[in-house]
């Protein structure tokens, strides 16, 4: 493997490692964050599969052997344009979040706190009368 | 037929960019977006008719040929796919429709849905139209990019918190799926599915292996294939009924094709096929468990929705054409039924405000038509004889205990368990939501629906329409298995398809 190669793999590991931490973190700003750092390292990916750099991809232009890879290039555009637009809408979604929520945390899901709750009380062992309306009616 | 294949896609898409400009003009959308509807429903039938013809079609846009440009591919489980996927998108349109009509108050329609809804209709056309990873991938973001809006329709906390969830996860899934593509890229040259499977055969092994791993996670998320299933449960109830409707639908099935596609062209059978059958088995017992155990009706259809997506799974996993043929009856019937149990749960919603459980009670005294409306999807979902979910699952069964291997066996007993249990989960809301007097902490029922008359009537008419389709597939059990089992053999031997993709191919 050669040197920019090597540099850019690197790159990679050290985006898709930060952008995986951010991800998992509570705030939303910082998980808008990974994502766009997981969007550069996957775009870096597409442009690393593309190989080693070279001439000007133009029809009727030099030899076929020296000519950059323009299909990954292309690939990588497309999908630049796709995250910056996702990006925006996350963006927008984290801001109604706190303005709605007040905060800018994930929240905890309800049914999961309840069915959580439920369980450490010993509920499942011994159901209330809520969770048996079967046996109520017999 | 290079003007026919697109238009599944194109037209919707087109409709939306039309529902955008004019999205204040409430009844020129709601005429608007169910004739694009109908459109897409009336090429995809035309797609189907001209593969049952010709065999498989593909299209180069723009004109490059195969392995560098954009190919567009139709044959048996695409076309198949297509006209069921566009029929279930126009019915839940209708009902929509109905709805928004029919509310009585005005405010609660919110104008973006029309033009999301259809471009969402343009994005499953285009997955299931795709012959590329890469116009896969974008195909998956045009659906996936118009769910995250639809899914935050009127936002309440509770569906934001979900939606939040919903989009970080999914687009986590297609960040890997981009550099799942780039590593293909990288190893074969070639993100063309036709050309891939006549390439990846000569990489190394390990490289396989890892490549075709990959997306089974990359799908596996998107499909909600445990344990990579936790955001469903979560996301899809948050949503507005009609809305999770369609998620439940199209959007799990979309990533199951997308499997079924790759693992079958591109990677090779044995690979993973053990993998796959220990998740498919996972995936069964989780969901009908998790369905048991939650007391929101929406809750536990996603739950069942999760642990379906393993039969689907299942069938794949054998790679046999026995397989695929109860992968792809399954799909089929999967996508109606799942989609009108949450229709039937929206009329639900409608009568009595509730979706708990434990507030719910006496609906078969309330209203038989909402009764007889859940209990024919329910019982088709829990397989009984002779309705479709009975047809799709004996294919499956049989493929698995013919299949000769062990693990298969081990599978479809889990199979036939994880039946059982849903049919128990099913039970369980018709014991508590029909059949049991209504509870006295619910108080008494509204006296009407916040609907006109009329918008109830075509709301109850849709549903009843999407479950006698549903019976429809039990009828046409035959014709159906026929086309399935010939899509199966295609996908098991795909040089039809590579031919169609390839021939006058670029040097």
């Amino acid at each position: 493997m050669t040197g920019p190669a090597l540099v850019l793999v690197l790159t990679v590991a050290v985006l898709f490692a930060a952008g995986f931490d951010l991800l998992m973190q509570r705030s939303l700003i910082r998980v808008v964050v990974g994502f766009m750092l997981l969007g550069h390292g996957a775009n870096l990916v597409l442009l690393l599969a593309g190989g080693a750099a070279g001439a000007p991809p133009l029809l009727g232009g030099g030899s076929k052997r020296a000519m950059a890879d323009p299909l990954p290039q292309a690939m990588a555009l497309t999908a630049i344009v796709i995250t910056f637009g996702v990006t925006a809408f996350l963006l927008a979604l984290a801001y109604r979040s706190r303005r709605l929520l007040g905060e800018d945390e994930v929240q905890d899901d309800v049914e999961d706190r309840r069915i959580c709750a439920e369980r450490r009380r010993g509920a499942w062992d011994a159901p209330p009368e809520r969770h048996d309306p079967l046996e109520e009616d017999e | 037929m290079n003007v026919l294949l697109p238009l599944p896609f194109a037209l919707p898409l087109l409709g939306a960019a039309l529902a955008m400009i004019s999205r204040r003009r409430r009844f020129w959308l709601r005429v608007l977006a169910p004739l694009v509807g109908a459109g897409a429903v009336a090429a995809s039938v035309a797609v189907l008719v001209a593969v049952a013809r010709n065999g498989v079609v593909a299209v180069q846009a723009g004109g490059w040929a195969a392995p560098l440009g954009i190919t567009l591919v139709a044959d048996r489980l695409s076309a198949l796919l297509l006209v069921v996927s566009s029929t279930v998108l126009l019915a839940i349109m209708l009902h929509a429709v109905a709805e928004g009509a029919g509310a009585l108050d005005r405010r609660s329609e919110p104008g973006v849905f029309h033009p999301a809804y259809l471009a969402l209709t343009g994005g499953v056309g285009l997955v299931f139209l795709a012959g590329d990873l890469f116009n896969l991938f974008v195909a998956f973001e045009v659906m996936l990019a118009s769910s995250y809006v639809l899914m935050t329709l009127q936002p309440t906390a509770e569906r934001l918190r979900a939606s939040m969830t919903y989009t970080v996860v999914s687009l986590t899934s297609s960040i890997m799926f981009l550099t799942a593509l780039g590593l293909t890229y990288a190893a074969a040259g070639t993100v063309n599915l036709a050309d891939l499977s006549e390439r990846v055969p000569a990489l190394p092994a390990g490289t396989r292996t890892a490549l075709g791993l990959l997306f089974l996670v990359v799908f596996g998320i998107k499909g909600a294939i445990v344990p990579m299933h936790l955001w469903l449960p979560d996301a899809y109830p948050a949503a507005l009924t009609k809305v999770t409707a369609v998620f439940a639908a199209l959007l799990t099935k979309a990533a199951v094709y997308a499997l079924i596609r790759v693992e079958t062209l591109a990677f090779p059978r044995e690979h993973g096929s053990r993998v796959m059958l220990v998740l498919a088995a996972g995936t069964m017992v989780v969901g009908t468990l998790g369905a048991l155990a939650n007391d929101d009706i929406h809750r536990v259809f996603s739950f069942t929705l999760v642990g379906h997506i393993g039969y689907m799974l299942f069938g794949l996993a054998l790679f046999s054409v026995a397989g695929l043929t109860g992968a792809i009856l399954y799909l089929v019937h999967h996508i109606v039924v799942q989609a009108t149990l949450f229709l039937v749960s929206d009329l639900i919603q409608a009568r009595t405000g509730e979706t708990s459980l434990h507030r719910l009670g006496g609906l078969a005294r309330l209203s038989a038509l909402i009764a007889v409306l859940f209990f024919v999807p329910a019982m088709s979902v829990s397989g009984v004889p002779p309705t479709s979910g009975f047809v799709a699952k004996l294919a499956l069964f049989q493929a698995g205990l013919g299949s000769g291997r062990p693990l298969a066996y081990a599978v479809t007993g889990v199979a036939v368990l994880a039946s059982l249990l849903t049919l128990m989960a099913m039970a369980r809301i018709w014991a508590l939501g029909f059949w049991r007097p209504r509870p006295e902490e619910a108080g008494e029922p509204p006296a009407a629906e916040p609907y006109t008359r009329g918008g109830v009537r075509v709301m109850q008419a849709v549903t009843a329409v999407m479950v006698a389709g549903g019976l429809l597939i039990a009828v046409f059990a035959g014709p159906l298995s026929s086309w399935s089992a010939r899509a199966a053999a295609d996908l098991v031997d795909p040089s039809a398809y590579r031919r169609a993709v390839l021939d006058g191919r670029a040097p």
